[in-house]
């Protein structure tokens, strides 16, 4: 069996989406068609992201394949991606330094393999400096951690 | 006329206060550098400084962002001359004939050329938007709800309409955009919408971690993983001359380029590449020696770029006269005016005429700047490109983090920057257009707050959107774009009844073609 186009997955998964707006726009209320309330706009926007969707899906029959598509940076992606969750999760319990110290350390040490001195430096130079110019010179309220960091 | 150039004036005072020019200068130079960096458009570049702004006051930080902008355009030229490798998309086209010019050791030349002519179109078209933005502004001082409603629908339609693939999916990321939109408190009622108990989400989704998570990160994400060594040369500062001959070859085409691409720009969609590309196909047809193109005619050089820059102007028309942004770069700059506390729109001239006239002269002074700084500092920056970006891109995410969190002082926005991220990465591998999604974004909260003072001032009845003149115009051109981008949807449908034997004309072609 071949694999289905990009347009089709994707139309399919906007689909679901509207569908899921829809779902949840129940609970706001709808006006009327002359006197739309707060969940109208939602809605009338639901239903035309779904037309849109199922016209992806019609319109991309003979597109490109998702089997042909290459995710040759993936490691890479989900490294980053991971640290982006990191600092979500670090900032404001770990504080500014501390948390872009860590995540610059992974990236350039584990993710790129550039040896752990290089990657000491440069996160020990990046996060203190970036600290030093917008926490202190430039008065950003950066989070702080544990011992003051 | 007099009250114009009274008011250009006033812009002057403000654009050379000490502040301003010294933002306007680091805006053209982080341009350049941003142009010049592969991976790092002007839109990743703005979407990633924006934060930078917050400190400033709204006409520094406009004057930064625009600084941003359009010395991207200059800065692209550098690595698409030198090196083959255009560092934004509407260099592309400098590519072919300017890397052709270095080849042949007229690198220089080619540099020269793309920086004059960049100059010529800039300060051209900046008179352009000096003597168009007013007036437009004050037509518009006429639209009600219905007309600003009619304005937004047909702002997104033709963006949807010019953008590149088909237009089902541009018109899906930009629904897409308008339901991010919806999230928050509802500006009619107060009732929140979307929000699933988080006080942060209550203002709706932020523009700020949005467009830097689908353009900067998304940016990252798909570089990631290419540390390539480059060969680098820089031409040394007298090989920068180009000859008479060159000169008068450039000098038509870069007077098109500005014309072409003021207009272009104009128009919602990627003008500053489209422009770039029309350009190029123009010189190449009105020249006597088509065949030059692609082994170094200065005028493949002279026309697109000026062109990209002639757009990077014309963009500013509608955002600065009718708060309507014509693409992602405009939506972005329309969402720091916001976060300043501007309300974009046709009052903007008349509430704000320090800001408005200070950013217009303001680009006269940038495009001197980058005249300035780009062919004596070209070899500092085509050495930028010696960062390895396995140490760029940890400092961009490290920055972009940054730069969310200080927005709200809010972990959430650095989760929507992550979540965005990973929508624009999968999204521009899918080759699917993001930048209605930040269109859509923008435009939501006012598309239905005059979708809704339309119906109430119209007692609910629709005809209110087609009976008004301008209001009835501006739909029916949207309608026939959509129409028009529609068709080939229309035209598979009818094939499908034909096929399936619903239509008689198409079961008798079945029965000839057994």
């Amino acid at each position: 069996m071949r694999s289905p186009t990009i347009d089709q997955v994707a139309g399919s998964v906007f689909a679901a989406f509207s569908l899921l707006v829809l779902w949840e726009s129940r609970k706001i209320p709808f006006g009327f068609l002359a006197e739309p309330g707060p969940g109208a706009v939602p809605a009338i926007l639901a239903f035309i992201l779904l037309a849109c969707s199922i016209a992806v899906v019609i319109g991309g029959r003979s597109g490109k394949r998702v089997a042909e598509l290459q995710w040759t940076e993936w490691r890479h992606a989900v490294a980053i991606l991971g640290m982006c969750a990191f600092m979500a999760l670090a900032l404001e319990r770990l504080g500014y330094r501390l948390s872009i110290f860590i995540a610059l350390l992974a990236l350039v040490s584990i993710a790129e393999k550039k040896g752990w001195i290089a990657g000491i430096v440069f996160a020990g130079c990046f996060s203190f400096g970036s600290h030093y110019i917008f926490g202190t010179l430039l008065r950003l309220p950066l989070p702080q951690g544990p011992f003051g960091l | 006329m007099i009250e114009t150039l009274h008011s250009l004036s006033l812009g002057f005072a403000t654009a050379m206060a000490p502040d301003v020019l010294l933002y306007a200068f680091v805006g053209c130079l982080v341009g350049t550098l941003v142009g010049v960096l592969p991976g790092v458009g002007p839109l990743a570049g703005i979407s990633l400084l924006l934060p930078v702004t917050y400190g400033l006051n709204p006409t520094s930080a406009i004057v930064m962002l625009a600084g941003i902008y359009y010395g991207a355009m200059y800065g692209g030229s550098t690595t698409s001359i030198l090196m083959r490798i255009p560092g934004e998309a509407a260099s592309v086209m400098t590519c072919i004939d300017g890397y052709a010019m270095t080849q042949k050791g007229r690198g220089g030349a080619a540099l020269a050329v793309a920086a004059m002519g960049s100059f010529v179109a800039g300060t051209l078209s900046i008179v352009a938007l000096m003597l168009l933005a007013p007036p437009l502004a004050e037509f518009a001082l006429r639209f009600g709800p219905p007309e600003n409603f009619a304005l937004l629908v047909l702002g997104l339609l033709v963006l949807a309409y010019m953008s590149s693939g088909p237009m089902t999916r541009s018109l899906t990321m930009a629904a897409l955009g308008l339901l991010l939109g919806m999230v928050g408190m509802d500006t009619m009622t107060g009732l929140f919408r979307f929000e699933y108990g988080l006080s942060e989400l209550g203002d709706g989704i932020g523009i700020v971690p949005v467009a830097v998570g689908l353009f900067g990160i998304s940016e990252i994400l798909l570089s990631a993983g290419q540390d390539t060594k480059r060969d680098i040369r820089t031409p040394r500062l007298r090989e920068l001359l180009p000859t008479r001959r060159e000169w008068r070859e450039s000098a038509a085409p870069i007077g098109r380029g500005t014309v072409l691409g003021f207009l272009i720009g104009i128009i919602p969609g990627p003008g500053h590449i489209i422009s770039s590309f029309v350009s190029y196909s123009v010189e190449r047809r009105l020249s006597k020696h088509p065949e030059r193109f692609g082994h170094g005619a200065v005028e493949g050089v002279a026309g697109p770029e000026s062109a990209n820059n002639s757009a990077t102007t014309g963009a500013f028309v509608p955002m600065l006269a009718l708060g309507l942004p014509s693409g992602a770069v405009p939506a972005i700059m329309l969402a720091a005016m916001m976060i300043h506390g501007i309300a974009p729109g046709p009052m903007l001239i008349q509430e704000q005429p320090q800001l408005f006239w200070g950013v217009i002269a303001s680009m006269y002074v940038g495009n001197v700047v980058l005249l300035i700084l780009n062919l004596p500092l070209v070899g500092l920056f085509v050495n930028i490109l010696r960062i390895p970006y396995s140490y760029l891109y940890p400092s961009l995410l490290a920055f972009a983090t940054l730069g969310v969190y200080a927005v709200n002082n809010s972990v959430v926005d650095v989760w929507i920057m992550t979540g965005a991220g990973l929508v624009g990465y999968v999204l521009r591998k899918l080759e699917y257009e993001i930048a209605p999604i930040i269109l859509g974004l923008v435009l939501a909260p006012m598309l239905e707050l005059n979708f809704r003072q339309s119906l109430a001032m119209s007692a609910g009845s629709y005809s209110i959107l087609f009976e008004r003149p301008i209001a009835g115009t501006m739909l029916a051109v949207g309608l026939l774009l959509l129409f028009l981008g529609m068709r080939p949807i229309l035209m598979q449908a009818l094939k499908w009844r034909g096929d399936a034997g619903l239509e008689p004309a198409a079961s008798g072609e079945r029965k000839e073609n057994p």
